[in-house]
């Protein structure tokens, strides 16, 4: 299990590129943050998830 | 009057202690984007003695800023940052200011952010949020960077919060709100995460890193 913002999810094997176009990101909006580190862009298609990983994705919304 | 820098620190360690305020005042923080968001966290900064603020904008004062934004009808056109490094002197003659009124990129934020201790991400557009913040956590690791997503319409006060969302990466914001669903920006809310930010930037020149 691979736990996202808390939920437990079963997306082992899954790259960071395939589970938030899966989830509907917007690539262009959001930062990944993977056992406390951040993901650059240029590594969503060949970082994958391990089981057990923790990650958060912020997906950020207008107005300031 | 005229308020000497002694008096005005005196009355600043009175209220905060002297071993906090020498820490506020040894302090650098940037401000990315200088609306509804960045000129209040400025003002909340300035007020409590910050020593440094570093004030990144590309933007001019237009009227439709005047309801949420630390500006006055008598500065409309003016550059951002100049008329909020004057707002901020009349607040507090002896915060040190660096002013920079161009867009931020991959290619200058190290230059234009390299002095800074704390950074906090106060721009409006979603898509230049969120990349400030991969690159201020991508390139310069050192550095908190304190963002704000999601303070838009009239939902309740109570629902803006400060999340850490790892150890260097503060969010305030009810991290759902979206302006380009058509619900506005008022004052209040945007003023109570702005206050959000300049709060957990205070918390972590006290070395109170939890929310």
């Amino acid at each position: 299990m691979v736990k996202i913002n808390g939920e437990n999810l079963d997306i082992a094997g899954k790259s960071v590129s395939d589970y938030l176009n899966l989830a509907g990101y917007d690539l262009m909006r959001v930062a990944v943050e993977l056992n406390g580190d951040i993901v650059p862009k240029w590594r969503y298609a060949e970082t994958v998830f391990n089981e057990d990983d923790s990650v958060e994705v912020v997906s950020f919304v207008g107005g300031g | 009057m005229i308020l000497s820098k002694n008096e005005w620190i005196g009355w600043l360690n009175d209220r905060h202690g002297v071993e906090l305020q020498n820490k506020v005042s040894a302090t650098t923080v940037g401000i990315c984007g200088l609306g509804g968001l960045g000129s209040n966290i400025a003002i909340a900064l300035a007020q409590a003695g910050i020593g440094k603020l570093v004030l990144i904008d590309f933007d001019k004062v237009d009227i439709s800023n005047l309801h949420r934004q630390q500006y006055k009808i008598s500065q409309i056109g003016m550059y951002k940052t100049e008329a909020l490094r004057h707002n901020l002197k009349e607040i507090n003659p002896y915060l040190e200011t660096q002013i920079h009124t161009i867009c931020i990129n991959e290619h200058n934020v190290k230059e234009l952010l390299g002095d800074c201790d704390i950074i906090c991400e106060a721009f409006d557009n979603a898509e230049c949020k969120a990349m400030l913040t991969n690159l201020v956590l991508e390139e310069m690791p050192d550095k908190y960077i304190v963002a704000a997503s999601g303070m838009a319409g009239m939902g309740s006060a109570n629902s803006i919060h400060t999340r850490k969302v790892s150890k260097k990466f503060y969010l305030c914001g009810d991290e759902i709100s979206d302006v380009s669903k058509g619900i506005g920006l008022v004052s209040t809310r945007v003023m109570i995460c702005a206050a959000h930010q300049a709060h957990t930037v205070l918390r972590l020149i006290a070395d109170e890193f939890e929310v």
